[in-house]
């Protein structure tokens, strides 16, 4: 090690980089279920309570589950069917 | 069923089921198994060590006993040859028995029932039984995991090898016995295997800690990488069974460990070298 590398920061090791990688994952796959096993069910189950309100479709709700930092991250997306008119269509010149 | 036992079949009086398996190849399974079982056979337990893997045998050399092989592990399941027949005891230690694999049948012939049924009949004549697991996480893999009561993953500092741990480790928890039958889970160890302490040091390998931090899972021991294991595997005798070796001190730590003895931890640094081994490049 030269005297220059001594005081300049220090620059990750391999191994480091070798562990974040790890890290990130072995958190979102292998053997934590990324997805808890009640979650289709869930989704069924709101997608019936939306419906007595609103119609929409099977396709148009999103349930996921999602870890941000320490917490875990329900989130729900539901597309509304937009029930005004389509856009104008293009016109040309 | 008490979790105070070391053993989950006491009381029984069944053998204790151990898998050693890590998804990756080549990371020391056999070496692993073969050291592991005779460590405890040593320990004065009467343990069978099984190769389960099908067509691509390899324990009987690691063990030693490659021409006295006549009937296997298939040749029992499928009822051309009795247990007794197919197993060898080790020369050397009288607790030590080998339950070879098949080195020309396909890996499909390995059934559940089948098995099921030699595990059963081992079960009632030894204390502990060796599942070594072939790579991989096909038929061979699964079936030497199902029966599992506790399982080493042989893992080494390496970022494939971690990742295909992690994987096994879920395997384990889900794909076995104990899983399906919502039984106390299997009892994962972690084993990491051709450690180089100073490359650690130097930040070049995945420390212990790294590794344990990823995975998990409560931790037996490093085995550091180690001249002895191949000459242990060219004259065909595990680790534990030769003269002194790092290998084979490492494995015992790890077989005193899991009989749940509390022992420091070596080999997680290198040691320190002295000034004429500095200058002569002695190891």
């Amino acid at each position: 090690m030269s005297l220059f590398s001594f005081f300049r920061r220090k620059e990750p090791t391999s191994a480091s980089i070798a562990k974040e990688r790890l890290q990130i994952i072995v958190a979102h796959g292998g053997r934590r279920p990324s997805s808890p096993e009640f979650l289709p069910q869930l989704q069924k189950d709101i997608l019936e309570v939306v419906r007595k309100y609103i119609p929409v479709g099977e396709d148009q709700i999103n349930l996921s589950l999602d870890r941000k930092d320490d917490c875990e991250v329900l989130e729900l997306n539901i597309a509304i069917p937009d029930q005004t008119v389509k856009p104008p269509p293009r016109t040309r010149f | 069923m008490s979790k105070e036992n070391k053993s989950p079949n006491e009381g029984q009086n069944l053998a204790t089921v151990v898998v050693v398996t890590s998804g990756k190849g080549g990371v020391g399974k056999t070496t692993t198994s073969a050291a592991f079982a005779a460590g405890l056979a040593q320990r004065g337990y009467k343990t069978v060590v099984v190769d389960f893997d099908v067509g691509l045998r390899n324990l009987d050399l690691i063990m030693g006993c490659e021409r006295r092989v006549v009937y296997d592990l298939l040749n029992v399941i499928h009822g051309e040859g009795s247990l007794n027949q197919a197993l060898i005891k080790d020369k050397r230690q009288d607790n030590l028995f080998i339950l070879p694999a098949s080195q020309t049948r396909d890996k499909e012939a390995l059934t559940f029932e089948g098995v099921r049924d030699v595990i059963a009949d081992l079960q009632e004549r030894f204390d502990f039984i060796v599942c070594d697991s072939p790579a991989g996480i096909e038929k061979g893999a699964m079936a030497a995991m199902y029966f599992a009561d506790e399982a080493l993953v042989v893992t080494n500092p390496e970022i494939s090898s971690v990742r295909d741990s992690d994987r096994i480790i879920g395997m384990l928890a889900s794909k076995t016995r104990r899983a399906e039958e919502e039984l106390d889970p299997v009892e994962v160890h972690l084993v990491i295997t051709r450690y180089d302490p100073s490359r650690v040091h130097r930040g070049d390998m995945l420390s212990a800690e790294d590794i344990q931090e990823v995975l998990a899972i409560p931790f037996l021991g490093v085995v550091p990488e180690s001249k002895s294991v191949l000459i242990a595997s060219n004259a065909g005798i595990p680790t534990t069974l030769c003269e002194e070796n790092d290998a084979g001190n490492a494995y015992f730590d790890i077989v005193d460990r899991f009989l749940g003895h509390k022992l420091p931890h070596r080999f997680l640094v290198a040691p320190k070298k002295g000034i004429l081994s500095r200058f002569f490049g002695k190891e």
